[in-house]
């Protein structure tokens, strides 16, 4: 397909301006401007619409398919949320007001909707208080272990440079710790899917920070130990962080909080449905226990006597700022919306309905997938294609074929310690013949492996473009126009 | 209502076929423990039609009708109403992460484009497919100037973003990263002080263009003393500026981040917005971020997926360039649709409206008795003034009267809270400019 700079040509417009109303006048001397114009694209309105709309076309969304990628909770995004973020009084209101004095009177609307988002996400995860500022999910987790740096550097404790994460942790969890200057300590995964608990006693001790834990695990499974693990790491000293990017297996059922976790991240762009935005805006607030209240960032959402709500600064304890402004607001409306139409009686039936969908995947592809451990899972279940592999299908292959039966491949190749994984979360949005849909077509393809295991090789057919040279991609760098 | 489609028939087959006779089976299967949690905070489900309602009420206790010169980094342009129709295409925005190329060649070949328009736009060889925001990036072209020379200092100028010089505190806390910041001298950044704050432990020089102020300054020189000292210049811009003025690509940066907001996207109270990134050559293989590459499929066609991904935390885990997972990926396509139907010719003209504005403004303004101008710099389209008292006082009066008039510099700068940070986009009309004068003018003598 063409691109947007081919289909250019000179001396089109695709926008109109106001006239100017003033004398010309160029602020800077000849020296300083720009020799050749950037080299930007002339068209008309339509012919950016046709172009943008054919390539939206190109997309596979969750408005047109079923989208089980694992990890991702890829749940239904409604679009009353669309409507309320467009809304010209959000939608157009400058950060800096609140900041200017008497400024906090023009964005009380806005201030309102921060307040309340984290009082009920609180309530929820069963935290003290919590912040809406991280900017995607990874940036919560880096939020989340700066508190526990500075909660440790507030006691004059500078021995604890170690952070204990899983294996089976998502690669951001040591790459947000070393951000935060932390040192990676792998824990190894038993052969039931939990943190091996021997291995945990072994690591811990006076160095230790703290823990990272996804919970419910990568695994799809949920450990029992997990009250046990947050226990052992708080006797020596550490605190116990939560990732929560699996948090829609548990809604409404368990409150972090309450199993004895200090600090954790949610994603709204998972568990509380804003849209992935084929990739962001994401949104990855961030609660914490009583004790670590000073060290969230600033500034924070207050509710004065008078009923006013406003922004303060003055908390010395606080690691910083570590967004411009109060968050992805536009996100957090989103999420807003969402947590008033679910309500508190509805809050436990996500969980449920995500736990139920995923099960029945899992017992009816049973015979034709091995599970990666032969339990009960969650909010998705982990299979592996070792036995297809054998045969010489991958599984990529797999997740190839299912994209010509119209469907998105689940997540694939990852947690690293499954071989040849596919990793299935269906969420509670998708109906019963949704998912049986899917499963046909999964069985369908295992019995592919062995009468038409070229097929597979050769899938896509059906997509814009067939599998594509990612390492020619690497080598010959093609990086624009 | 939490948008469930299994009917209590479905539920009942369901946990017939996997072998739970109720759903607290399901739990206990499942090997998840203890009391179900009571809610204390969380309201009553509200239908649609009350939600829409309640938040419809919420925003209008949003005051958005004042006449807005607030600046700072943030900034109130047109936005056509091609950019939003594109956006709100869910092909586009309740897809996820384009891992799986063949089901994601808009959103892939869309980053390409958009890469290439910041490349264009900024002068540079290699955009990525952006970051969180203007100051996240800013930190992380920091870092990536520290692997690139193997140092571990950091030479500030004060002219950048109060703002963003927070972030960079904050997230270096932990890091052992000096940071020295060279306070600037007026509406200007101190070139010379800055030079000589590098020594040969210093991995990069950040400054910012057109500066936080407003003024524009020539920084070729300046990057290669920077070179030849063995460091790395990086460069925070404002984009719209670059239809017009020299790019930091001309001027021999190195990095050049900026705050994209400014290309079509929403103000919404402080994001999403869009963290902007691109480098040379020499930065390349260290820079953070996910990046789209053009190759061929199976049969030679063209077609885009995610490259060089072994700098990235999914594969490289501890040892990766940065913990970022995401980019803002609608809020690029946001700022290439923009780009695409604003134009070449369209966004000259843009910049050209905001600059004859706020020279015009700024000649107002400083017709008023007491009204001083700060430096004659060069500038865009903020400028910064002085008045006879503190400006956060007329801001408040001018703010009971329709207008955000600008940014008192003395939130940031505590010897500077006489000052006034004005911002004039292409948006603002010559009446208002007038009327915004002639209420300035009421407030100061009357």
């Amino acid at each position: 397909m063409e691109l947007i700079y081919e289909i250019s040509r000179k001396g089109r417009k695709g926008s109109t301006l106001p006239a100017l109303d003033v004398p010309e006048a160029c602020p800077v001397s000849e020296q300083m401007l720009r020799s050749i114009p950037a080299n930007l694209p002339e068209v008309t309105e339509l012919d950016a619409m046709r172009h943008f709309t054919k390539l939206s076309t190109r997309n596979i969304g969750l408005d047109t398919q079923f989208y089980p990628l694992g990890s991702c909770t890829m749940k239904y995004n409604p679009k009353l949320h669309e409507r309320v973020a467009t809304l010209a009084g959000f939608a157009e209101l400058h950060p800096l007001w609140p900041q200017l004095r008497h400024g906090g009177a023009m964005s009380q609307g806005a201030l309102e909707v921060l307040y309340e988002t984290e009082r009920m996400l609180s309530d929820i995860l069963g935290f003290s208080q919590c912040t809406m500022q991280p900017l995607a999910g990874s940036h919560g987790e880096l939020t989340g272990v700066m508190i526990i740096a500075a909660y440790h550097n507030a006691r004059r404790d500078k021995r604890r440079k170690v952070m204990l994460i899983p294996d089976a942790a998502h690669g951001t969890n040591p790459a947000s710790a070393t951000v935060a200057g932390f040192e990676c300590r792998t824990i190894p995964t038993d052969e039931r899917g939990n943190v091996d608990m021997a291995a945990l006693r072994e690591a811990l001790g006076p160095e230790v920070a703290g823990l990272m834990l996804t919970a419910p695990n990568t695994l799809g499974l949920f450990d029992s130990n997990v009250r046990e693990i947050c226990r052992l790491v708080h006797e020596v000293g550490g605190l116990a962080y939560c990732d929560g990017a699996n948090f829609n297996a548990i809604i409404g059922r368990l409150r972090p909080g309450d199993l004895g976790f200090d600090v954790m991240h949610i994603n709204l762009h998972k568990t509380f449905s804003t849209p992935h935005g084929g990739g962001g805006p994401g949104s990855g607030p961030v609660a914490v226990v009583e004790a670590l209240v000073p060290y969230l960032p600033i500034s924070r959402v207050v509710r004065f006597d008078d009923g006013m709500f406003g922004l303060r600064y003055d908390f010395p304890e606080s690691i910083g700022y570590i967004a411009p402004f109060y968050g992805n607001f536009g996100i957090i409306l989103r999420a807003y919306a969402y947590l008033l139409t679910v309500g508190r009686e509805g809050l436990v039936r996500i969980s449920q309905n995500a736990v139920l969908n995923a099960n029945y995947i899992r017992v009816k592809l049973a015979p034709y997938y091995k599970q990666a451990y032969n339990r009960f899972c969650m909010h998705e279940c982990v299979l592996t294609a070792e036995e297809h592999a054998k045969k010489g299908v991958k599984a990529i292959d797999i997740a190839k074929g299912l994209l010509d039966k119209g469907f998105h491949p689940p997540t694939m190749y990852f947690p690293l310690i499954v071989h040849e994984c596919l990793m299935i979360e269906p969420t509670e949005t998708e109906s019963k013949e949704t998912l049986d849909k899917f499963i046909e077509a999964m069985i369908e393809l295992a019995k592919m492996v062995d009468t038409d295991p070229n097929a597979l090789h050769e899938a896509p057919i059906k997509m814009p473009v067939r599998r594509l040279d990612e390492a020619l991609a690497a080598r010959k760098l093609n990086l624009h126009a | 209502m939490p948008y469930i489609a299994n009917t209590d028939q479905d539920v009942k087959e369901m946990l017939q076929a996997i072998g739970c006779k109720d759903l607290d089976d399901l739990w206990t299967k499942a090997e998840v423990k203890g009391p179900y949690p009571q809610f204390k905070y969380m309201p009553q489900a509200m239908s649609e039609f009350e939600v829409v309602k309640h938040i419809k009420e919420l925003a209008k206790r949003n005051k958005t009708e004042l006449v807005n010169f607030v600046g700072a980094g943030f900034y109130d342009h047109f936005i056509p109403s091609a950019v939003s129709e594109v956006t709100s295409r869910s092909e586009f925005y309740t897809a996820y992460t384009p891992y799986q190329p063949e089901a994601s060649q808009g959103t892939l070949q869309a980053i390409y484009e958009y890469q290439t328009a910041i490349c264009t736009l900024s002068g540079m060889n290699v955009s990525n497919a952006s970051m969180y925001d203007g100051g996240t990036a800013l930190f992380e072209a920091m870092m990536l100037g520290c692997r690139v020379t193997r140092r571990r200092r950091a030479v500030i100028s004060g002219a950048i973003s109060p703002i963003y010089r927070e972030m960079i505190h904050c997230y270096s806390s932990n890091l052992s990263v000096e940071l020295v910041e060279v306070p600037s001298t007026g509406v200007e950044s101190s070139l010379s002080s800055l030079l000589d704050s590098i020594n040969d432990k210093t991995a990069c020089v950040i400054v910012q263009y057109p500066n936080f102020f407003g003024s524009i300054e020539d920084w070729t020189e300046f990057t290669a003393e920077v070179h030849k000292r063995g460091a790395i210049a990086i460069c925070s811009t404002y984009l719209t500026s670059l239809a017009m003025i020299k790019t930091p690509g001309e001027m021999g940066f190195d990095v050049v981040t900026a705050e994209g907001q400014c290309l079509g996207i929403q103000l919404s109270f402080g994001g999403p917005y869009l963290g902007v990134m691109a480098c040379n050559d020499k930065c390349m293989r260290k820079m953070p971020g996910r990046i789209c590459g053009q190759t061929v499929d199976k049969d030679g066609k063209i077609g885009y997926v995610l490259t060089m991904q072994a700098r990235e935390q999914h594969i490289r885990r501890e040892d990766a360039m940065s913990n970022i997972c995401s980019n803002e990926n609608l809020c690029a396509l946001t700022a290439l649709v923009y780009l695409t139907v604003i134009g070449k010719e369209g966004l000259r003209q843009v910049a050209r409206l905001c600059s004859s504005k706020a020279v015009y403004l700024r000649n107002l303004l400083l017709g008023i008795k007491g009204i001083e101008p700060v430096g004659d710099s060069p500038f865009f389209n903020e400028f910064v003034i002085k008045l006879p008292c503190d400006a956060s006082e007329i801001v408040q009066k001018l703010i009971d009267r329709g207008f955000a008039i600008g940014f008192p510099l003395g939130r940031y700068y505590p010897t500077r809270k006489d000052q006034l940070l004005i911002c004039v986009t292409e948006k603002r009309t010559k009446e208002e400019m007038k009327a915004l004068a002639n209420t300035m003018e009421a407030v100061l003598w009357n």
